[in-house]
């Protein structure tokens, strides 16, 4: 309230420049407002909907009655609140906190290589945090505590040395924005082999396990995959957020970032380190779901401009509620059986590539 | 709040010592030693490829060398103590220039600090000050050469620095935005003290606006000293390998290419030199 205030007082006492310099890179609190309700409305479609049918009041009031100092008493059954708190809520949740890492990932690796194609899939990250993961599933690495498992970091050693690759390819063969792809292309294709021939060496009922898991998924019971993910989504976001005024500077390019103050190297090798890992873990837990990277930043750049400032935080709930959505479809589309998510997302993001590279505007980011 | 802005006296002066740049084993600059005294307009000039761009980035550490750049006082210059006007500035898009100029705030900025507003107000007296005042919310790509020189400037001034690079800032202008580009940050150095070193093409407009100038060959320093001294027909006219006549037309020196003969018959049959002769007509036209 305080910050709206003040706003007003500078609009109203001074001229245009100084609203003009005021306003740079600002993000203005309607478009997070807006983006927060969306949010909502798709996680209230999303609790509702299903074999069982949940009345909206209902979810309202039981999520509300979770916290006992606002005394609202849930009108569900008891049938009715477990499929809600031990199904459907856990599945938004994971959605959510994946899609909002995915596409956040996506910002950054587009801001960090200034590439609007770059994304976690198409880098070679995803299929190098897959190949990491498998391994450690399908050999039954199971060290670790709590969020902290051996799964999660074989695939951030795995998604670093992917996108290290891609990089190093793109930078050794010139510049041209299709170069980091053609590197990431054939980064995953490397690592997929590499995978089946993991797969391979397993037994069938594991291989099939861990293959439906690549497949991209949200099938969990309970929160548990919630809490391996929540803290990698907590701690890199972070750090991505109070990162991303320097994807703003590093767009002028190296050359003119340095003479403005900037370290590149030191920006980029941060800002990958922490989308890779944020990738990293959201694959573990998730599989490989592709093009949710991509397909967001994009959106965001369409509806509310090119600033990072404003794309890494939107990127974020834009992604929550997009990958919230399509879950509702993969869950319901051929119900009572279900398609993996991974699928859905490529059937849609594939064709919105053609888009992106059909509009020519692959570098303008 | 324009204490804040303006810039202090100038106290600081550049000074480089056995400057080196290899580029994949070709020297580029062997050894250049120069002194820059505070407040001047120092002017690099020399043919294309001597190592005038070279040498401001050096100086302005984005490439590699080996000797030293130092400040009076000893230390490596760094993006709070000199700005650089790039060549071909990249413009981002959908970004405004306020925004833009914002950018030149990042050297005062701790790491994970975000723009305060006296930043802001930085910003703002900066684009009052360079009448920029309608263009704040205009994108950077919408911008006319001119305009989006001035623009780039308004960053490097955002950056408050007391020395200002400016690489060949006006190659892409006409003539009459060249000299209004290049009056203004002549206006600034007095008004502020900034110390100006520039890599300029053009010799006569070097002549003009430069205390002093550098020559610069094959990544050597060839001469140093008042326009009046370096600009000597034959000294230039070894250097850039053409025959180059020096002028004075009032108090200003012209440099000039050689009359050539058979003009009219040359002028019919090459058109690719067109633009070459126009450049020369117009300086004909001055002298008349």
């Amino acid at each position: 309230m305080a910050r709206r205030l003040g706003d007003e007082t500078l609009r109203l006492g001074t001229s245009g420049v100084e609203w003009a310099a005021d306003r740079a890179f600002r993000l203005s609190a309607a478009v997070v407002l807006s983006a927060f309700a969306v949010l909502a409305a798709i996680g209230m479609l999303s609790a509702t909907s299903g074999a069982a049918g949940l009345p909206v009041a209902g979810v309202i009031e039981a999520v509300f009655a979770q916290l006992p100092v606002l005394g609202v008493e849930s009108s569900l059954s008891a049938r009715q609140e477990s499929i809600l708190f031990q199904i459907r809520l856990p599945r938004l949740v994971l959605g959510m906190l994946v899609g909002g890492s995915l596409g956040m990932a996506g910002a950054a690796y587009q801001g960090v290589f200034r590439n609007a194609l770059a994304d976690p899939y198409l880098l070679g990250v995803s299929a190098g945090a897959g190949f990491g993961a498998v391994l450690a599933i399908g050999f039954g690495l199971d060290l670790g505590w709590g969020p902290f498992g051996a799964v999660p970091a074989a695939a951030f050693i795995g998604a670093l040395l992917a996108v290290s690759a891609s990089a190093a390819i793109a930078r050794s063969s010139g510049s041209a924005p299709a170069t980091l792809l053609l590197g990431g292309v054939a980064m995953a294709a490397l690592f997929a082999a590499a995978q089946t021939y993991a797969l391979q060496q397993l037994s069938e009922t594991r291989a099939r396990e861990v293959l439906s898991w690549l497949f991209g998924q949200l099938n969990t019971s309970g929160w548990g995959q919630v809490w391996i993910l929540g803290p990698y989504v907590l701690v890199c976001g972070l750090f991505l957020m109070t990162h991303r005024r320097h994807l703003d500077v590093l767009r002028v390019g190296d050359d003119e970032a340095r003479s403005l103050g900037l370290n590149p190297s030191r920006v980029r090798f941060g800002i990958i380190a922490a989308s890779s890992l944020l990738t990293a873990a959201a694959v573990s837990v998730s599989g490989l779901i592709a093009f949710v990277g991509l397909v967001v930043p994009h959106i965001v750049r369409i509806l509310v401009g090119h600033s990072y400032r404003v794309i890494v935080p939107l990127s974020a709930l834009t992604g929550a509620a997009f990958l919230a959505f399509v879950d509702v479809g993969a869950r319901t589309v051929v119900a009572p059986s279900e398609l993996p998510i991974g699928v859905i997302t490529s059937f849609v993001g594939a064709p919105f590539f053609v888009f992106v590279l059909w509009r020519g505007n692959a570098t303008t980011t | 709040m324009t204490a804040s802005t303006r810039l202090r006296a100038p106290t600081v002066a550049l000074s480089c010592r056995g400057l080196k740049v290899a580029f994949r084993g070709r020297e580029v600059l062997c050894g250049v030693d120069l002194e820059l005294g505070a407040g001047e307009w120092l002017g690099l000039i020399g043919p294309n490829g001597a190592g005038k761009s070279t040498l401001l980035r050096s100086i302005a550490g984005l490439v590699a060398y080996d000797g030293t750049v130092a400040l009076t006082d000893g230390r490596v210059p760094s993006a709070r103590d000199l700005s650089l006007v790039p060549q071909t500035p990249l413009w981002p898009s959908g970004m405004t220039v306020a925004e833009y100029v914002l950018l030149g705030r990042t050297a005062h900025l701790s790491w994970l600090a975000s723009e305060s507003r006296s930043d802001r107000q930085v910003v703002a007296s900066v684009l009052r000050r360079l009448s920029l005042e309608d263009f704040a919310e205009r994108l950077v790509t919408n911008l006319s050469g001119g305009e989006a020189q001035r623009v780039v400037l308004a960053r490097a001034l955002a950056q408050q620095t007391r020395i200002i690079l400016l690489d060949e800032p006006t190659s892409a202008l006409d003539l009459g935005h060249q000299s209004a580009v290049l009056e203004l940050v002549d206006e600034l150095r007095r008004s502020d003290g900034l110390t100006v070193i520039a890599a300029m093409h053009d010799l006569s407009t070097a002549a003009r606006f430069a205390d002093r100038l550098v020559l610069i060959n094959e990544g050597r320093l060839v001469a140093d000293g008042e326009p009046d001294s370096v600009l000597d027909a034959g000294l230039l006219s070894s250097v850039y390998a053409t025959q180059l006549t020096v002028r004075r037309l009032d108090s200003e020196i012209v440099v000039l290419p050689a009359p050539r003969t058979h003009r009219k018959h040359l002028d019919d049959q090459t058109g690719d030199r067109r633009t070459n002769d126009n450049s020369h007509d117009g300086n004909r036209q001055e002298s008349t």
